[in-house]
C-alpha cells in the first residue's frame, strides 16, 4: 500500500493534532552520528514527521553494529547515511532528508548544522561528544544540543534521565555507564537514551525548554 | 568559586587545565562553561580562574 503525501499527513494530524503537526512540519533537526543513538533518533523523528532531517555519519554498517543500531544484515557494508535514508523513506517519503557522508570535525560542524532548530549529539566516543558540544555551543550559540551520555550495560532504566546543562545543552542518559570501563552497549538502554533524546527534541520544537 | 552549583575552593590564578586535573577530569572528555560562556579546549591551559567565577563542567562518557 502506498499513501499520498496528503493521506500520510492527515494520519499524522489525526494522531498529533493540527497545531503540533504544523510545528513539526516546519522543523529542522540535525543528527550527528548515525550509530545506536542516531539511527534510533532518526526513526523517531521521521515517525513524528519532522520536516527536515540532516543526517551525518562517515561510517558504513558493520556486523558489530547489529546488536543495537537500527540496521539489518543486508545493509552491512552500506554507508549508514544511505542505509538509514532508505528506511526513513519507507516510513515517510515526503520529509526532506539531507544525508552527509562525512566525518564531523570542528571546521565543518557549524556549516552542516547551521539551519537546524536542534542538533542531536549521537556520537560513540566521549572525546567526540565533547568536541561537538564545544564547537556547536561556540559557533551556533542559539541552537540547542541534545546529547547522550551514559547508556552502556543493563543497569536500571530508571537511572536514565534528561538534564539541562549550560543554557542550551541537554544531556540524556545515566551520565556514568562508560564503554571505557568495559561495559558493553546493549540495545534496550541505547534505544532508551535515543528515545529520551528524541523526546527532548520534540519538547524543544514545541516550545518546552525544560527536560 | 562555584562549580556545578557547589562551592569549590581552588588556588588563586589556577587554570582550567589545572582545575580539571585536580578534580580528576580528562580534558578531552569535558565541556566547560565559565560565567555563561563556553571555553574552547584550546584555552583550558591559559584560562585563569578567580574566586567569583561560576563554572559548569559536563563530563561525557563513551557509548552511542
Amino acid at each position: 500500500m502506498y499513501l499520498t503525501k496528503e493521506e500520510l499527513h492527515n494520519a499524522l494530524v489525526e494522531r498529533h493534532g493540527a497545531d503540533i503537526q504544523q510545528k513539526l512540519d516546519r522543523a529542522s533537526v540535525g543528527i550527528a552520528g548515525l550509530g545506536g543513538l542516531g539511527s534510533n533518533i532518526a526513526v523517531h523523528l521521521a515517525r513524528l514527521g519532522v520536516g527536515r532531517l540532516v543526517l551525518v555519519d562517515f561510517d558504513t554498517v558493520e556486523v558489530s553494529n547489529l546488536n543495537r543500531q537500527h540496521y539489518t544484515m543486508k545493509e552491512i557494508g552500506v554507508p549508514k547515511t544511505l542505509a538509514l535514508l532508505e528506511q526513513l523513506e519507507a516510513i515517510n517519503p515526503y520529509l526532506q532528508y539531507e544525508p552527509h557522508t562525512e566525518r564531523i570535525i570542528p571546521t565543518n560542524a557549524a556549516r552542516l548544522f547551521a539551519d537546524c532548530d536542534v542538533v542531536c549529539e549521537a556520537f560513540d566516543r566521549a572525546d567526540q561528544k565533547a568536541m561537538l558540544t564545544e564547537t556547536l555551543l561556540e559557533r551556533l550559540p542559539d541552537t540547542p544540543i541534545v546529547s547522550g551520555s551514559g547508556m552502556a550495560g543493563y543497569g536500571s532504566a530508571n537511572l536514565m534521565r534528561t538534564e539541562r546543562r549550560f543554557g542550551h545543552l541537554y544531556v540524556c542518559g545515566d551520565g556514568i555507564s562508560d564503554i571505557a570501563d568495559g561495559i558493553g552497549l546493549m540495545a534496550p538502554r541505547v534505544a532508551l537514551c535515543a528515545a529520551q533524546q528524541a523526546t527532548m527534541v520534540l519538547r524543544l520544537l514545541l516550545g518546552q525548554t525544560e527536560p | 568559586m562555584r562549580i556545578n552549583g557547589e562551592d569549590y575552593t581552588g588556588s588563586p590564578g589556577m587554570t582550567i587545565q589545572q582545575l580539571l586535573q585536580q578534580r580528576g577530569h580528562d580534558p578531552q572528555r569535558v565541556a566547560v562553561e565559565k560565567n555563561g560562556q563556553i571555553v574552547p579546549r584550546a584555552r583550558f591551559a591559559e584560562e585563569e580562574l578567580h574566586a567569583d567565577d561560576v563554572l559548569e563542567i559536563v563530563q561525557f562518557v563513551g557509548g552511542g
